[in-house]
């Protein structure tokens, strides 16, 4: 369902960001590809967009996109959000490069809290906007000393989070924005995904970029690198499954959405990622008639 | 005879800084030998330097001048020159010292403050344990004080459990400081038995003891402190 | 009051004639500026030997104690330590990553203010847990249990672990920093005014509970006091420090019986007798 190429708007630059920026956040990036995990600060640019609403993402994707590239942008696994829709129609308008809805037709993703379920391809590069980009903030507020913990590789204060929440749960409960450990070296934040997801981080075929504007930081995992989600050697790491199955496709293996669907309380659990719901609901239609003719 | 104690030409004066650098000397060219097996008894009116030393020999004291060699084993130790370390050692198992007063360690009962000297020292605790209560029996500390800190106890009481502290290490060398000052006569026969005791095992002691009958009961031979 | 009987016990004393120094401390200077901080130190620390480092406020005790635990780098001088792991070390001439690992293995640091040296955000279990997991171990259950065993070592209830640090009384804190630091069995801890700011009645348990514990374990400790009971009760040996100079060294009780400088005597002096 690609919408055709739009032509783009007078008055800004290709992708808006100008050519010096893009410059100085590509090398960024190459940095970053080049030290798996490494947080690499850059300039942060002022965006026409609130930080929250994924001004890194899109420095990162403004910075790396071309005029034959297709874009796909997702929040919480929808391409239909209005926090996804905003940003397709900025570079749509900005760079007037073809957008899609579809995982296997896109070149360029970005994404907020979710990955898709379509595994990616290599030539394929994911964008993740991330809100907080130092794992270690949550137990050492001082920047100067998590920078030195990544550079010492002192992350047994990490294992810390996980045994509080043994300690109070009985199990890691933490299900979102689950530390990872990055080609043996980087503690990493796979911003606020469920942990549902970070298996797919590991040995991805495709590139993976995230960018923090607030914090004005990039960071990423180049293709097919080793991704590994913290634990302890009794309390595995796990990830969500649900009883259900998907009210519209009948997956059983995706990351479910609840929806509450009246004031009695009925609910129903979808594929939170609607492109994948979309295209098994439809091959399940052709099957279906397959099977009447 | 083994000498255990080698006192030569100890020098001992006190400034006091504080108190417009005043000085007085204590002890000029000292000499004391004290062979194992003996027990040495000092004299000397109250100042003339008898506990300053006694204390000297403990290396509680500084000396000016002078040597204080302690055998330890078959060697002698110059304590005025050993390292701290070394006095520590030589303190644990070769030179005990027994005073009338007890420092108290909060909460640890009395049974485990008679017995640390010995535990410290890697003796099985059911040994040590034993040879407290002995000790303790014998000083007529009722046994229902045992399991308590002696921070309570009455001054009489705590001076007991001092000197059972004192005795539990078979040391080679004793340091007696007043020990028996202000015990009762049944209390002070055991304190003499207990010297006696140490002596007949080969204990080399020197002494500071007020009372003249223990004095008499003890002393292999008496020094005048200022005739040293 | 005499009180020279009780001295703190020595483990490993036996050995004093073959071992060498854990910690050598060489012409050791640290200034902010003339007068402030401390000069030209030197000293040698031997294993299971606790030392106490006296004098009043100001004068450079505290600099001195950062400087030998490699949170301070000085001006001047060497601070050599035989590692278990990495063997001998002149700590200001090699890695910062090497200090830091010696800080959570083979060192302890017990702070004055319990929540310097605690996490006041995680339970007490995270914070006994956390310096085995920096040395790698993974394994839950474990951690847990040994949690349990420091706490219980430290006096605090087996069924506080859950707890944080916050709803603890400043006697239990600083119990809990001290088990914090003692889970992985160092061999040399650093202790700034472990007893300041707690109550009398407080500070004869934690003082009682230190003792036994740094003979027990053997310990080499460094402490840093204006409290000269506190020397007395725990350090084999005295550093008297006065406008970050040492005037004064030896046996402790030789020291505090028979002090030779003005001003030990003066601090000596000071206390109330009771």
């Amino acid at each position: 369902m690609s919408t055709p190429q739009m032509t783009q708007v007078e008055g800004y630059n290709f992708a808006y960001l100008d050519e010096q920026t893009k410059r100085m956040i590509r090398r960024a990036i190459l940095k970053a590809v080049a030290i798996p995990g490494y947080q690499v600060p850059f300039g942060g640019r002022e965006m026409p967009l609130p930080h929250g609403w994924g001004t890194g993402g899109m420095q990162v994707t403004a910075s790396v996109i071309g005029t034959d590239d297709r874009l796909k942008v997702i929040d919480q696994g929808a391409d239909d959000t209005t926090n996804a829709v905003s940003i397709r129609r900025f570079f749509a308008k900005t760079a007037g490069v073809e957008t899609t809805e579809k995982t296997a037709d896109a070149t360029l993703i970005q994404t907020r809290h979710r990955v898709p379920e379509r595994p990616l391809q290599n030539g394929q590069i994911l964008i993740y906007q991330v809100p907080v980009p130092e794992p270690l903030r949550f137990i050492e507020a001082r920047d100067s000393e998590t920078r030195k913990m990544h550079a010492l590789r002192e992350y047994g204060a990490m294992q810390v989070k996980l045994y509080e929440d043994v300690a109070r749960f009985g199990h890691i409960a933490t299900s979102y924005d689950y530390p990872v450990m990055v080609n043996g070296r980087y503690m990493m934040t796979p911003s606020p995904i469920p942990k549902f997801d970070n298996p797919k981080l590991n040995g991805m075929p495709a590139l993976q970029l995230f960018g923090a504007g607030f914090e004005k930081r990039i960071y990423a995992v180049p293709p097919y690198t080793e991704v590994q989600s913290l634990d302890f050697d009794d309390y595995p790491f796990e990830v969500q499954q649900w009883e259900e199955s998907c009210a519209i496709c009948g997956s059983d293996h995706s990351f479910l959405d609840e929806v509450i669907t009246d004031d009695a309380g009925s609910r129903m659990f979808v594929c939170s990622d609607t492109d994948y719901c979309r295209e098994r609901a439809q091959s399940n239609r052709e099957q279906a008639q397959e099977n009447e003719q | 005879m083994t000498t255990m104690i080698d006192v030569r030409g100890v020098e001992k004066s006190f400034t006091l800084h504080n108190q417009g650098g005043a000085s007085f000397s204590v002890l000029e060219r000292a000499q004391l030998q004290v062979a194992s097996a003996e027990c040495v008894v000092l004299h000397g009116q109250s100042g003339a330097g008898k506990s300053t030393l006694l204390k000297a020999l403990y290396a509680n004291y500084a000396v000016d001048g002078g040597s204080i060699e302690l055998r330890d084993g078959k060697q002698m130790v110059d304590i005025t020159t050993a390292l701290p370390r070394r006095i520590l050692a030589l303190r644990e198992r070769t030179v005990g010292y027994v005073s009338q007063f007890l420092r108290v360690i909060p909460r640890v009962p009395t049974l485990e403050v008679v017995m640390q000297p010995l535990l410290d020292l890697g003796v099985e605790r059911a040994v040590c344990q034993a040879k407290a209560e002995d000790l303790l029996s014998r000083l007529n500390v009722p046994q229902r004080l045992w399991s308590l800190s002696p921070s309570t106890f009455s001054g009489g009481e705590q001076q007991r459990v001092n000197i059972a502290r004192g005795f539990i290490v078979d040391y080679p060398i004793l340091l007696l400081d007043e020990p028996t000052a202000s015990l009762d006569a049944s209390n002070r026969k055991v304190v003499v038995q207990l010297i006696n005791e140490a002596k007949a095992r080969g204990a080399a002691i020197v002494g500071i003891f007020h009372d003249e009958d223990v004095r008499e009961a003890v002393a292999d031979r008496l020094v005048d402190i200022r005739a040293l | 009051m005499n009180s020279i009987c009780e001295q703190p016990a020595m483990l490993n004393s036996d050995d004093w004639q073959d071992m060498e120094p854990l910690l050598s401390v060489q012409n050791l200077s640290k200034f902010y500026a003339p007068g402030k901080g401390c000069g030209n130190v030197s000293f040698d620390l031997y294993p299971g030997e606790v030392l106490g480092i006296v004098g009043e406020s100001g004068s450079g005790k505290s600099t001195l104690l950062n400087s030998l635990s490699a949170r301070l780098v000085p001006d001047e001088g060497h601070v050599i330590y035989r590692s278990e792991q990495f063997g001998e070390l002149d700590l200001y001439q090699g890695e910062e990553s090497l200090r830091r690992q010696l800080m959570r293995s083979e060192w302890g640091i017990v702070h004055q203010h319990p929540r310097d040296g605690l996490r006041m955000n995680v339970s007490a279990g995270a914070n006994i847990g956390e310096r085995l997991m920096a040395v790698g171990e993974r394994h839950y259950s474990e951690i847990r249990q040994r949690a349990i065993e420091w706490l219980q070592a430290v006096e605090i209830d087996a069924s506080r672990i859950d707890d944080r640090p916050s709803q603890f009384s400043g006697g239990m804190q600083q119990r809990l920093q001290i088990a914090r630091n003692l889970v992985t069995h160092p061999r040399l801890i650093f202790m700034d005014e472990p007893t300041g700011g707690l109550d009398v009645s407080v500070q004869a348990r934690l003082l009682d509970l230190l003792r036994n514990l740094v003979a027990q374990l053997g310990l080499s400790v460094i402490i840093v006091t204006h409290d000269l009971a506190v020397a007395r009760l725990l350090a084999h040996r005295l550093m008297v420090m006065r406008r970050g100079e040492v005037v004064e060294t030896g046996l402790t009780d030789q020291v505090l019986d028979d002090p030779q400088h003005p001003y030990t005597q003066l601090l000596v002096s000071s206390i109330l007798q009771n």
